[in-house]
């Protein structure tokens, strides 16, 4: 337990990281530690490369968006906060916990895992899914099965399904709705996270 | 008043074959004693009972004169009785089908036991004996086996496979918790003195308890299937009741073995031996089942030539992995059911999609078959006064054991579960499948096939079975829907096929498994990803046939699907409505234009709408004959009256189906270049369905002679146009193209962009606007290229020109060019000359040159 506080204490703001979070201390230990294996030089920060270190992210077709995701525009860096904050979009939501009315919505609430997953496919965080970004995210995840056509054709066919105002693109709101049946609790938690 | 004659057509039936079967069976019992009656037992014993016919009718009979024609009842008999029997049942389904009301009510499964019952009387009353029954043989031999191929093939595999430890859990503690709670609680009861005298040991009472806690996948699927509740319990139920069997029969066979060796023989190793014997035997049976799976996969991927019994091959195999493990004592269900489950997927990517479909239906024909001719037998067997054996305390006790051990040990386990599960299982969800524990023939089959000898309370056992059947089935199936609904348990939600579900879906994924790589830890999705990778390097290599494993994507399967479904749907519609079809889509295709409008110009033109429909009116109003106004009336009313949304998501089909006929050839076209095979399949289908399109479409044209175009049209030709020509040059030399690379141009971008539909429209918006009202005139306004890129249309749209050509290949019969033309031809304007030169073209495969403004070949 002495070894728990210690290390709790050594992290600034733990109270208020846990608050938003939802973290459990056990939690915040982990990850703490997780992340200080993964800052290798000690910076207190992370960067890109620190993630490019891990060998299993490299395999992942989009490995360099989720990285990207951990980093807001114009940044190089990431702190532990950010990171535990990026990390809480993945706890399942507890219907145990009582709900306060008056507190902000939690990070891993559905439309936060949503918001998360639109960000990968919007690069240029114009608040649309183009039809190219599309296509990016296809390619790099169907790989070479199918041909650029079929693609093509693929994500036309995907921009059709959600886009209900006839832009082309899809917005956030038409990405929301095209995955109102899917259960994003389900698909964008990860069970030690809990 | 149907139901009425049937019944009595069905009472007609029976009365008639009861009394030829009893005749029959005084015949033949002179003839020869002890020949087994039951019909299903005579199935088995075909073959001996044809040999002593023929010997025994033949050899004994010298004939003296030359027959004509001679009563040969005895040859057929077998056959004859099984075959009737099936009918009888397969009538009795129709006759429980008949009246929605009852069924609403009474799940089918209840109501197939009742008209067994009534069978079973009708038999009886005639016989005075029970000379039909179900006997255990050939319900593990012939009838199981199909239904558990078919629940297996049929799995949502990507859900079992998820909730895989779930169900274990359940179908192995669970089933060992029902049957040792079960056999020891009543034995309890029995030497408290709730039952009287019974001749029956501790040992009886767990092989009763093994047998009774087999949860029928029958009644389950029948029952579960009526109520539609949400994927995960159904999944959990389900699977649970299909595994659960298969470790009901190991149990069986190990108490079975307990009560052969007789109490004082039974030490620490012999109990020991029965647990490696009960893992041996439920592990050994489910690894069978994978290798033959892995065989069935690797031979359907040679199959190609013998397509017609493709289908065949599964079956067989599927059956042979039954009797296989059957022979070795492994478990023949476990077998099947990971034969099937795991094989599903390699065998759907290498046979043909028509091989697909056949297996799917020939399956689902078994399995119903079987499962109905389970129900009615299971409610036949009760009328036999042998069986009888009428014992209250054990019969009740047996009743409430197994559902209050059933609930506390799905109570448990699930509690358990939720530990460590994602979404746990809600409260609602655990007593429905408690509630769930639906017992059925595997129970029945089990307690038909227990020995007398070692058993002496044989009959009670099996009596008891029965009324539990009875009652879980008929009082439990009726109760589920309305507790169900009570409950308010979670339905399914009719989840479509989208291809973005399906995206993001894999995009989730790839987020969970590079979350858990950043948290270096080992999840779920570390064992799915590790089981991808493994599979897509060596099983599919294994497996798959090259074709199958370049197009084994899911997400392209998604599109495949969604490709092939829209293609049905449109040549239905297509052919259903004639012209109306068309009709509806230039509706659409203003609707689209309306909206648009609206959106963008309201400011510009606040009259547009307005105009429109006068436009459309005034369309009405051209020479159109009397088969084309018929329609159109209505429909235009039904523009006016549909809610924008309504109108919208009208239109976002149609915008698929324009989007898909096209795609899908284009699809086809990889392959058609490297392996005959798969060439000769798709792109004919994909062929015919448009020639019949068109030609049912241009008969009705040239009927009326006059009319408008289906804008499906639009979309299509300027594609199909586009594989043909090669960055906008002429593939083929005898070709001329007035409009050359424009031609090209136009047909690309309005093929390439996503909304084809959308663009049409605007066209005509474009026409209007500029004045342009002459409906003869626009299609040349839409062949300019100011008219192709009107100022709103969108950059893709344009950027996207190039793509489509680059798999040109001219294999189509028909003239692209020359129906491109006339696609956006009709579609705006309607002229009679359109509709020669479409006839022209399709209906000779020659088109000749024609209209003024363009061209063609061929």
């Amino acid at each position: 337990m002495g070894s728990t506080n210690s290390t709790l204490l050594k992290i600034p703001n733990v109270e208020v990281l846990m608050q938003e979070t939802g973290f459990s201390p056990a939690h915040i230990i982990r990850l703490h530690d997780r992340f200080k294996a993964l800052d290798k030089e000690g910076r207190g920060h992370l960067c890109p490369h620190d993630f490019g270190a891990i060998k299993e992210l490299a395999m992942n077709p989009i490995g360099d968006r989720i990285i990207g995701a951990f980093f807001s525009p114009g940044k190089e860096t990431v702190d532990f906060h950010t990171f535990v904050k990026i990390l809480a979009h993945f706890r399942p939501v507890d219907k145990d916990r009582p709900k306060e009315p008056n507190s902000p919505e939690p990070i891993n609430s559905r439309s936060n895992k949503l918001k998360f997953a639109f960000q990968l496919y919007d690069q240029d965080k114009d608040g649309k899914i183009s039809r190219d970004e599309l296509l990016q995210v296809l390619r790099a995840m169907l790989g070479m099965q199918v041909t650029d056509e079929q693609l093509e054709s693929i994500a036309d066919r995907t921009i059709q399904e959600a886009d209900l105002d006839r832009d082309d693109t899809i917005s956030f709101e038409e990405f929301r709705k095209s995955l109102e049946k899917i259960n994003i609790d389900h698909k964008m938690s990860i069970r030690f996270l809990r | 008043m149907a139901f009425l004659q049937q019944f009595a057509l069905l009472l007609a039936l029976l009365i008639i074959f009861s009394t030829s079967c009893k005749t029959a069976m005084l015949e033949v019992d002179s003839a020869e004693v002890g020949l087994n009656y039951s019909l299903k037992s005579s199935a088995t014993e075909n073959i001996s009972t044809s040999t002593n016919d023929s010997t025994g009718g033949h050899g004994s009979s010298t004939i003296t004169t030359l027959p004509i024609v001679i009563w040969k009842w005895h040859h057929v008999e077998t056959p004859y009785l099984v075959a009737l029997w099936i009918l009888t049942c397969w009538l009795c389904k129709l006759v429980a089908e008949l009246n929605h009301n009852i069924t609403s009510v009474i799940p089918e499964s209840g109501l197939l036991i009742m008209m067994g019952f009534i069978l079973g009387g009708i038999v009886w009353g005639a016989d005075k004996a029970q000379t039909f029954k179900l006997i255990p043989v050939n319900f593990f031999y012939y009838l199981l086996p199909q239904i558990v191929l078919d629940a297996s093939y049929c799995m949502p595999n990507k859900l079992f496979f998820s909730n895989l430890g779930a169900i274990l859990v359940h179908a192995v503690i669970g089933t060992c918790w029902n049957a040792g709670t079960v056999g020891i609680a009543l034995w309890g009861c029995y030497e408290g003195g709730a039952m009287g005298n019974l001749n029956i040991g501790l040992l009886q009472f767990l092989l009763f308890g093994a047998l009774m806690s087999a949860v029928d996948p029958v009644a389950v699927i029948a029952v579960f299937e009526e109520v539609h509740v949400n994927e995960v319990l159904y999944i959990l139920v389900f699977g649970e009741s299909l595994l659960n069997d298969g470790v009901t029969v190991v149990l069986y066979n190990v108490f079975d073995a307990f009560v052969s060796l007789g109490g004082p023989k039974i030490n620490a190793a012999e109990i020991i031996k029965g647990i490696i014997s009960f893992f041996v035997v439920s592990f050994g049976g489910s690894f069978l089942g994978v290798v033959f799976a892995v065989l069935i996969s690797m031979l359907t991927r040679v199959t190609k030539n013998v397509q017609v019994i493709e289908a065949g091959f599964i079956i067989v195999l599927g059956y042979l992995s039954y009797l296989t493990a059957e022979m070795l004592s492994l478990s023949a269900i476990l077998s099947i059911t990971f034969c099937g489950v795991c094989c599903q997927k390699y065998i759907t990517a290498n046979m043909d999609e028509k091989s697909v479909t056949t297996l799917r239906y020939v399956l689902k024909v078994m399995a119903n078959g079987s499962e109905t001719m389970i129900f009615v037998f299971l409610g036949l067997s009760a009328i036999d006064q042998n069986i009888w054996v009428w014992n209250t305390g054990f019969i009740l006790l047996t009743i409430l054991f197994i559902v209050i051990f059933r609930f506390m040990g799905v109570f448990f386990l699930n509690w358990l579960l939720n530990q460590s599960r994602l979404i746990p299982i809600d409260l609602t969800d655990q007593f429905v499948m408690g509630y769930g524990g639906l017992r059925g023939a595997v129970a029945y089959g089990l307690a038909a096939s227990l020995d007398e000898k070692k058993i002496p309370e044989k009959n009670l056992m099996l009596g008891t079975t029965l009324i539990v059947v009875y009652f879980t089935v008929i009082l439990q199936g009726i109760t589920m829907k309305p507790l169900v609904q009570w409950l308010k348990v979670k339905k399914a939600t009719q989840s479509d096929l989208t291809l973005n579900g399906k995206m993001n879906n894999r995009v989730f994924e790839h987020v969970l498994t590079a979350m858990e790589d950043i948290c270096g830890r080992m999840g779920d999705n570390w064992w799915t990803r590790h089981w991808n990778y493994f599979e897509d390097k060596y099983v599919c290599w294994l497996l798959m046939t090259s074709d199958a494993r370049k197009h084994k994507d899911p997400i392209f399967g998604v599109f495949h699907k969604l490709n092939l479904e829209d293609a049905k749907k449109y040549v239905n519609e297509g052919e259903s409505k004639g012209s109306l079809a068309f009709i509806r889509n230039y509706d659409n295709a203003s609707v689209d234009f309306k909206k648009q409008l609206a959106l963008e110009y309201a400011d510009i033109m606040p009259d547009i709408m307005n105009d429109m429909s006068e436009y459309d009116f005034g369309i009405d109003n051209v020479p159109v004959t009397s088969v084309m106004k018929n329609p159109l009336p209505s429909v235009s009313l039904n523009v006016h009256e549909l809610d924008r949304k309504s109108m919208l998501n009208d239109l976002s089909a149609h915008h698929l189906l324009d989007q898909h006929l096209y795609k899908s050839r284009r699809d086809n076209r990889p392959t058609y270049s490297r392996s005959h095979y798969n060439t000769s399949e798709n792109p004919d289908e994909m062929q015919e369905i448009f020639q019949r399109t068109m030609r049912s479409r241009l008969e009705s044209f040239k009927s009326a002679k006059m009319g408008v175009n289906p804008a499906k049209k639009l979309s299509k030709h300027p594609k199909k146009d586009s594989t043909h020509k090669p960055n906008g040059k002429p593939a083929d030399p005898h070709r001329t193209h007035p409009y050359g690379d424009e031609d090209f141009e136009f047909s690309a971008d309005s093929a390439s962009s996503s909304e084809i539909a959308g663009h049409f429209p605007r066209r005509n918006t474009n026409a209007p606007g500029a004045g342009v009202d002459n409906p003869a005139f626009i299609p040349e306004m839409d062949m300019s290229p100011p008219m192709r890129n009107p100022p709103w249309q969108t950059e893709t749209a344009n950027n996207m020109a190039v793509a489509p050509s680059q798999t040109a290949q001219g294999r189509l019969p028909w003239t692209p060019t020359n129906l491109r033309h006339l696609a956006p031809l009709r579609m705006s304007t309607r002229s009679t000359d359109s509709f020669a030169m479409a006839d022209a073209s399709v209906d000779d495969e020659a088109p000749e040159e024609k209209s003024g403004s363009h061209h063609t070949r061929l």
